[in-house]
């Protein structure tokens, strides 16, 4: 079981800021533990939020990116009241999907 | 040739002067860290935290299965708003002077049921020391931008402050070492870490008041039981018992001298 994400949606002339900080360990995969054995790799491979259910954004993520990540995108057109809902995917095939209203 | 690269050399010499300025201009070392906090300050993991801890705070738990809500962290039971700037304070039930971890360890072990000695004994990071990660950033965050005002009325907490001056200045170790080598004076740093002069306020959001914190270099949540044992190893000494009263008196000291300064715990640590 995933950890839910803070999801923060704020309008802001005409369209709105979303942040997004996820619970994720992001492991690459080439860290060692202390028996010296290889940390299996567990990282988010894709996020997408959707405004009102039609998506926004799509991105594709990799190793590359933080533990905990967080991402702050804008969305032209949103308004106050909206629905913002942001999915997540990672490589075990764990999904995790949160939602906010626009403030 | 030799006319089309003289031009060129000008140029160079030009920019090279014109770059002297900017370079001077850049920001130091401590700016930039500054700068790099406030583009995080909004996506601080520790919320993370903050929400694990305060569904822990409800949840029924342990051998009794009960939750924290009955817990007394010295403003009475249950109340968790303004406490964390209370604390190292003294406990009648307890009879001891006890900081945040310890008090936890406390209504753990009389409401839950669980055993402090053995959490105590626990590698942080692992087992019920994580759920204490996450109960101390919820109860401290619901403290965030009050201000510390350590009791001091009670003799065991003058005690403890002197204890922990005591200790502060305590010099030994393989490296000589004591707090008051690196955290006694103004200006020093650790790598490119500025470190607050912690004998006295060093300001709002600084030392004590900074503390607990999410550590972006290793992606951890850290309290101030574990700021202090890390602080033990970086001066290679014994490592000090989790909540013992040596590390709750030095948590004193810092809290006394941080009177006033508001706390913006949990905070974000390179």
């Amino acid at each position: 079981m995933s950890d839910p994400m803070r999801i923060r949606a704020q309008a802001q002339g005409s369209g709105a800021i979303v942040r997004v900080l996820m619970s994720h360990e992001m492991e690459t995969g080439l860290r060692k533990d202390a028996e010296g054995k290889t940390v299996p790799a567990w990282y988010i491979t894709e996020v997408s939020a959707a405004l009102n259910g039609k998506t926004v954004l799509t991105a594709h993520w990799g190793t590359a990116i933080a533990k905990n990540p967080f991402t702050q995108f804008t969305v032209k057109g949103a308004k106050a009241g909206d629905k913002i809902t942001v999915s997540w995917v990672d490589n075990h095939g764990d999904k995790r999907t949160d939602e906010a209203t626009v403030a | 040739m030799k006319r089309g690269i003289r031009p060129l050399i000008v140029a160079a010499c030009a920019s090279l002067l014109a770059g002297a300025p900017a370079l001077q201009a850049q920001p130091s070392a401590a700016e930039g860290i500054a700068q790099y906090r406030a583009l995080l300050a909004e996506g601080n993991p520790a919320e993370l935290w903050e929400a694990k801890g305060e569904a822990l705070w409800k949840q029924p738990r342990g051998p009794k299965h009960a939750s924290l809500e009955a817990c007394d962290l010295g403003r009475g039971p249950g109340v968790v708003k303004g406490a964390f700037v209370q604390l190292p304070r003294w406990f009648a039930d307890t009879g001891r002077v006890q900081d945040l971890e310890s008090r936890l360890l406390t209504c753990m072990q009389t409401l839950q049921g669980f055993d402090a000695a053995q959490i105590a004994a626990t590698p942080f990071g692992r087992g019920e020391q994580q759920t204490m990660e996450s109960l101390v950033a919820y109860v401290s965050a619901a403290s965030r931008g009050e201000r510390f005002e350590l009791p001091q009325a009670r003799p065991e907490e003058r005690e403890a402050y002197e204890i922990g001056k005591r200790l502060f200045f305590y010099r030994a170790g393989p490296y000589d070492f004591s707090c008051a080598s690196c955290h006694g004076e103004e200006g020093r740093r650790i790598r490119l870490q500025d470190l607050p002069n912690l004998t006295k306020n060093p300001g709002d959001g600084i030392g004590f008041a900074a503390w607990p914190a999410y550590r972006v270099s290793s992606g951890e949540l850290w309290g101030m039981q574990r700021r202090l044992n890390d602080c033990y190893r970086q001066q290679r000494f014994p490592y000090p018992g989790y909540a013992s009263d040596a590390t709750i008196a030095l948590s004193v000291y810092m809290g006394v001298n941080s009177h006033g300064a508001a706390s913006v715990a949990p905070s974000l640590k390179r």
